[in-house]
């Protein structure tokens, strides 16, 4: 027999601070302060004295630099290796590709930082200013920031616990002179952790315009989509839509589309049926998206008539619909 | 609290021989979310280590999620009284943008000098099923490549394999402990059939030969 933990009461999610204990009951919860579990918690003083809790204190900073910027968007993923930050990327290069627009790509996947190589520009490094970190410009209209600029090497490992991790996203909001921005797309690393956990209250009061979810059609990719939908739900972030990738494959030589991952249970627009999420649409598998993403150039400009192009193109335009931009 | 692992085969082969332990078995449904912060992750894999009656393994296989931080590490502190039978296989792409991952997932076991048995490419090549040709979707050879500049034994590669992906998927019923449920038994069957099985028993064989001490019964953490 199988022995299941019987959950004790679950804390809501966002308000069990950084570095709060293994069973910590939540800053909201009438127990904070007093659970067994608060004994030797940095907070325990905090939580217990009943006066109102001061918010962070990066808050206010964060609400001042992110003032100037209009849309705000989450690509959320639950499997590694799906095609997020690479779907970021492309994101970023068809916003900026309108001369009017400014777009910022922020990357808060710590541990392993792929849109610096995947936008050429893993070479560079970040300069400050007196008004703070100066993001690294692809192009006039495209800034992004990512730990990969901060690293001596691109073989070092970051190996920080959440609350270091939390740190370093709490700067790329407030310590970045983002300037005006129209969009600011947020890579995210896959799963439903830390990082995601902070950047949703960070971006509370500013507010996030939603997420968008990529997945490849297997089923055991889908199964941490309806994961990532739950922690939409239970965090009160807006899904725009979930995106297919790795959806078919046509065979150089004989041109026949086979399916790579199969879609056995009926891939991710049934998902999408079923849990009332939008289905932004499919992107097929063109090996040149890995290569344009290794050598640091947009798949987009490179190879304007593959199939796999006219899908991103639609992705994003049913997105800026949805945003209620187009 | 014990807990008891899930059995996923045993009595028409004989005595059940291969057991396994994850959260998904403790979620109510199987879209629910897991949002936790890092000690809370902690915690529970210390009972996973602790509290889990495992009986005696001559190998203990842990998957680990993408990336050097809370469960690596805590994987690495809880396990630091037999760290001289923990020892690491690292599993990558062959693409370049996987391949920066898999040397900073190297220069992690490096730091907690964590031993590396190998390196294996996955998803080196997939072939076509109507003509039969070749098409390396995510490039090849990268992970070899790595394997020599690093000097780390090369495992091997395993190439896309639908059958397995399928037969993956068609695995996922409800898990049950219940040890006269023939469904997980005929997947390890199945399984044996995929072209995969014979790759990877060339690469287990590889591996069993690298570890030291195997009667002594040797852990094995498989990392990223």
């Amino acid at each position: 027999m199988l022995a299941v933990q019987r959950p004790t009461e679950v804390p809501d999610p966002s308000s069990v601070p950084s570095n709060a204990p293994e069973h910590c009951p939540g800053t909201e919860s009438e127990l904070a302060g007093k659970a067994d579990a608060c004994n030797g918690c940095a907070n325990q003083e905090i939580c217990a004295s009943n006066k109102p809790k001061g918010p962070d204190p990066a808050l206010p900073f964060i609400r001042e630099r992110m003032s100037t910027v209009k849309r705000k968007i989450l690509v959320l993923s639950g499997k590694g290796g799906v095609g997020k930050s690479t779907f970021t990327a492309q994101l970023g290069w068809a916003f900026a590709a309108d001369e009017q627009l400014q777009t910022g790509i922020m990357d808060v996947d710590i541990c392993g930082p792929s849109i610096p190589t995947i936008l050429g520009i893993a070479a560079e490094q970040v300069h400050s200013s007196s008004s703070g970190w100066s993001p690294v410009y692809v192009q006039d209209n495209l800034g992004v920031m990512s730990v990969g600029f901060m690293l001596p090497s691109s073989k070092d490992a970051v190996m920080w616990r959440g609350p270091k991790k939390n740190g370093l996203i709490s700067q790329f909001l407030k310590d970045v002179d983002w300037g005006d921005l129209d969009y600011l797309v947020v890579d995210t690393p896959p799963g439903t952790s830390d990082e995601h956990l902070s950047i949703v209250q960070f971006l509370k009061e500013s507010g996030i315009d939603g997420a968008v979810l990529i997945t490849t059609p297997q089923e055991v990719a889908l199964q941490d989509v309806r994961r990532e939908i739950n922690f939409c739900k239970k965090v009160g972030i807006r899904v725009l839509g979930l995106v297919e990738n790795m959806s078919g494959f046509v065979c150089p030589g004989c041109k026949t589309e086979s399916q790579i991952f199969k879609p056995s249970t009926g891939g991710a627009k049934r998902l999408a049926e079923e849990t009332g999420v939008e289905f932004l649409g499919a992107v097929p598998l063109d090996p040149r998206i890995g290569k344009s993403a290794d050598y640091g150039v947009s798949f987009l400009d490179e190879y304007p008539d593959s199939p796999a192009t006219a899908a991103y193109l639609d992705i994003i335009d049913r997105l800026k619909h949805i945003l209620g931009d187009a | 609290m014990v807990y008891i692992k899930v059995v996923t085969d045993g009595s028409p082969y004989g005595e059940p021989r291969l057991s396994c332990m994850s959260v998904g078995f403790l979620l109510k449904k199987k879209g629910d979310s897991v949002v936790w912060r890092g000690p809370k992750k902690n915690a529970m894999i210390r009972q996973f280590l602790s509290d889990v009656r495992w009986g005696d393994l001559d190998y203990l296989v842990i998957d680990t999620p993408p990336g050097t931080s809370d469960e690596h590490l805590s994987l690495l502190e809880h396990l630091a009284p037999v760290h001289s039978r923990l020892s690491a296989v690292i599993v990558t792409t062959p693409q370049a943008v996987a391949l920066i991952d898999a040397m900073k997932c190297l220069s992690f076991t490096r730091t907690v000098s964590l031993p590396v048995l190998g390196l294996i490419e996955n998803m080196s090549g997939y072939v076509c099923p109507c003509c039969g040709e070749i098409s390396n979707v995510f490039s090849t050879g990268g992970g070899e490549e790595m394997a020599r500049r690093e000097g780390l034994p090369f495992l091997g590669s395993m190439p896309v394999d639908t059958e397995l992906v399928t037969l993956l998927d068609a695995a996922e019923v409800e898990p049950t402990s219940n040890e006269s449920s023939d469904k997980s038994f005929e997947l390890l069957q199945r399984y044996q059939k995929t072209s995969s099985a014979n790759l990877f028993t060339a690469i287990t064989q590889k591996l069993i030969q690298t570890l030291p001490g195997v009667e002594q019964s040797s852990s094995e953490a498989n990392t990223r």
